[in-house]
């Protein structure tokens, strides 16, 4: 399966390892879904768990800690922590443990804090738990490290509840929350998925500026290769519970020894590889025009200003993507686009016609050109439907074809996106992520629009998956002569994909132009500062 | 985020399965009320293959009898065997049940429907008739609804559904606003469905789960509360075996003979406990 283990530690520190994990395996209810993992984490080293979801990456790092579901049974292999195999050990004894030798960093901050405490009260428990009685000195304490972790105000951070805090601020109090004890070995179980480029970056040179001050070992699990080539001293590659490859990240990433690491490295979605681009048709007329678009939203605070002003225009048959962080008001103009909400001020043409002004049937008509993709396949389709209901709906809203006719254009559009016709007769439980978004592009494309408004599409998809949907949705756009107006966080995966670009900040353009014009001569400091942040620099090139 | 690591393939679920599945856990206690009610529905279906007795016309010389092996529950006061009067009256009892659940089910669903999917104005007007109707003590609003309708025992049902009519469309209405925030519903919008058919093909069937379950709840309610009527002799009439009139008819023999009202209130009591054990658990799952 992989190198005997005292070939992949050859040449390594002799140190005795923080963390010792040797022959692991995992079985959920009785099925084994992780295989005789072994790896070691030196002092102040960071190993990196790379896989897609489903690898056992999670659930290692659950087992290490001792926090399995119920279900979930170690069925074989030691777990050596400081010299002391804790495998065996059980409730009460490893709370011992939790929190001054090993601590958890979780995956998301928005769930991960009780939202009826303070921050401080969250912050202060760890000392209690572990019997620190002296509340002044421990309140003292909690307020220099919500400072370290680089909280502005940390006193004021101290009384305040976690919904007055941003996704990256709550993830810093977590890290805060991990780091109190200082531990020997952090576990980030995807610290920074739910999270912005630009705060990822911070996070994660958060992380980085703590070990080196603090000699901590770190075991980070991402499904990002690239993150874990920029971060990580070693990288553990996972598939289906079984470690694939394990070496120093420059070898990984450098010459990755098994099929499936060069897989991920060809996924990640700065290095995908899509047929070049053809140029842009000059005379081609613009199918969207945004003028001077406005929107408010109402808010506690008075009125609030999502999108401030925004222009552009996207030619027929091209990308235009939108990119900016959460609450840069992308997904607020991409929806005016797709006729979803009306703007407070300014025009949107499609096809030279205002749809600002469209109500009732003639808007329902207009559907017809524009259709809107979701983030979250999970959310936007129907669960009690079946996968060929779902496809065919849009059918009956417009013209009612017969049964017969339905059924044949649904599995063409199957086809169309590469799904097997036996999928019509399931319900969306039945299929994964990469499978759903399938479908809800069939659906968008049964009614043949001219244009595609792509609201994180691809965002919430594994990097296999997400290169797998980029492809399709690129074969699609040359087939049909679509035109993308495609909205992501994620500068990396538009670079592949769109022709051009609007980059936005706190509701207004910073920025708009072709894609490689934007990449190399990006001239806002905000562009430069996205670009900063696509991981993958260290050993890759961008 | 948990729907992220569903299992990738859903099997098909037999009805056998099915009806275990939804009780899950099956504890004792909840095989003895399925049981129970199992029972009492075959009493209301073919009550002559339970008891030989007319539970209208009674023996005479045969008054007043206590407990024995010829009448395990004892006669009444014109001779007719008790047993046989309580497995005939099992009829009204589930039957005035199910009027009562489907008419609050029924209107207050289509009521929380309407609020909930308008939203706005009508949503505040109908809502807000709601929470007067709420308000009212639902004894005393079946009691007003039955002098309107009149005395007997469908019309008994129906005032008993119509007091439930406001607890669904409360209910059905907070279902209604969170569906109608779903992607899927936008998305159905999105791709030309008119208002109605949206309603009509996502709203109403991902809404129904919770109102179906909390229907099986009030099954119970509903059967006590038309003994209730039927006890203060605004249900059925008399010589009719309904379980509530039974009680009272006993209460004038309470010194004497206690069978006849003992046994009548153990068992409203027993199918009506049984019955919240069954529809709790079914709106568990």
């Amino acid at each position: 399966m992989n190198k005997p283990i005292a070939a992949v530690y050859a040449g390594l520190s002799q140190d005795v390892p923080v963390l010792s994990v040797r022959g692991l395996s995992v079985a959920y209810d009785g099925r084994e879904t992780v295989h005789d993992v072994s790896f070691d984490i030196g002092r102040g080293e960071v190993v990196a768990l790379v896989g897609e979801s489903g690898s056992g990456k999670s659930t290692t790092a659950q087992a290490i800690i001792g926090l399995l579901p119920e279900n979930g049974r170690l069925t074989a292999g030691r777990i050596v922590l400081n010299g002391e195999d804790i495998s065996v050990w059980k409730g009460r004894r490893l709370d011992t443990i939790r929190g001054t030798v090993v601590s958890l960093v979780p995956q998301d901050p928005g769930s991960s804090l009780n939202p009826l405490r303070t921050i401080g009260s969250q912050l202060t428990e760890i000392w209690r738990l572990h019997g620190h009685r002296d509340t002044a000195a421990i309140r003292q304490e909690a307020v220099e490290l919500l400072g370290h972790v680089g909280l502005s105000h940390p006193e004021l951070r101290f009384g305040q509840y976690p919904h007055e805090l941003s996704g990256g601020m709550k993830q810093r109090v977590l890290i805060a929350i991990a780091l109190a004890l200082k531990p020997a070995l952090i576990i980030a179980d995807e610290p920074t998925s739910a999270l912005d480029v630009t705060v990822q970056k911070r996070i994660l040179d958060l992380i980085d500026k703590l070990r080196v001050e603090n000699g901590t070992s770190v075991l980070l699990v991402t499904h990002d290769l690239a993150v874990a080539g920029d971060r990580a001293d070693r990288i553990v590659v996972l598939k289906g519970g079984a470690i694939q490859e394990a070496d120093v990240s420059s070898r990984v990433l450098g010459y990755p020894a098994s099929a499936y690491t060069r897989q991920l490295l060809a996924d990640i979605p700065s290095r995908t590889h899509f047929a070049p681009r053809p140029a842009i048709p000059r005379a081609a007329a613009p199918i969207i025009e945004v003028r001077n678009l406005v929107q408010d939203f109402d808010a506690a605070g008075g009125p609030f200003r999502a999108v401030d002003d925004v222009s552009f225009s996207v030619l027929e048959g091209t990308t235009h993507a939108l990119v900016g962080e959460s609450g840069s008001g992308k997904t607020t103009t991409a929806r005016a686009v797709a006729g979803l909400s009306k703007p407070t001020r300014g025009q949107v043409f499609v096809n030279g016609r205002d749809i600002t002004a469209l109500r009732g049937e003639p808007l329902r008509q207009f559907r017809r050109e524009v259709q809107l993709v979701y983030q979250n396949p999970f959310a936007s389709l129907d669960p009690r439907q079946t996968v060929g209901e779902i496809i065919a709906e849009p059918l009956r809203n417009f013209g009612r074809p017969d049964r017969a006719e339905r059924h044949a254009r649904v599995l063409a559009a199957l086809e169309q996106v590469q799904l097997a016709p036996e999928l019509a007769e399931r319900r969306p439980a039945a299929l994964s992520g990469g499978q759903r978004q399938r479908v809800a592009i069939a659906r968008a494309l049964i009614l043949s629009p001219r244009l595609l408004v792509l609201d994180e599409a691809v965002s919430a998809l594994d990097v296999t998956v997400q290169a797998q949907i980029l492809r399709l949705l690129d074969g699609l756009q040359r087939d049909l002569k679509l035109t993308y107006l495609f909205v992501s966080h994620d500068l990396s995966v538009v670079r592949g994909i769109a022709d051009t670009v609007t980059v936005m900040q706190s509701g207004k353009a910073v920025e708009t132009g072709e894609v490689q014009d934007v990449f190399e001569h990006g001239r806002a400091e905000y562009t430069r500062a996205l670009i900063r942040s696509i991981p993958g620099g260290r050993y890759l090139e961008r | 985020m948990s729907s992220f690591s569903e299992p990738v393939i859903a099997p098909r679920i037999g009805t056998g399965r099915g009806l275990r599945r939804l009780l899950h856990p099956v504890t004792p206690g909840l095989w003895l009320s399925v049981a129970i009610l199992i029972v009492v529905i075959l009493w209301a279906v073919a009550p002559g293959l339970w008891t030989g007795y007319n539970p209208v016309e009674g023996q005479s010389g045969n008054q007043l009898q206590s407990p024995s092996a010829a009448h395990w529950l004892g006669t009444d006061e014109l001779g007719r065997d008790q047993l046989a009067r309580l497995i005939h009256g099992a009829r009204y009892s589930l039957s005035g049940a199910l009027t009562a659940v489907g008419v609050g089910l029924l209107v207050g669903t289509l009521i929380g429907l309407v609020a909930g999917a308008t939203g706005g104005r009508t949503d505040t007007v109908i809502m807000r008739l709601v929470d007067v109707l709420l308000a009212i003590p639902s004894l005393l609003l079946a009691l007003s609804f039955i002098i309107i309708l009149g005395f007997g025992h469908i019309q008994a049902a129906i005032a008993v559904g119509i007091t439930s009519i406001a607890a669904f469309a409360r209910l059905a209405r907070s279902e209604v606003v969170s569906v109608r925030r779903r992607e899927y519903v936008e998305a159905a919008f999105g791709s030309g469905g008119t208002f109605l058919g949206v309603v009509w093909r996502h709203v109403l069937p991902n809404s129904l789960n919770s109102v179906l379950a909390y229907a099986a709840v009030q099954f119970g309610w509903a059967i006590l509360q038309i003994s209730t009527l039927g006890f203060l002799g605004y249900g059925a009439p008399p010589p009719t075996p309904e379980w509530g009139l039974m009680i009272a008819e006993g209460r004038n023999y309470m010194t004497t003979s206690w069978w006849l009202t003992i046994f009548p209130g153990l068992f409203v009591i027993v199918v009506v406990l049984a019955a919240n054990r069954v529809g709790r658990a079914l709106r568990r799952n």
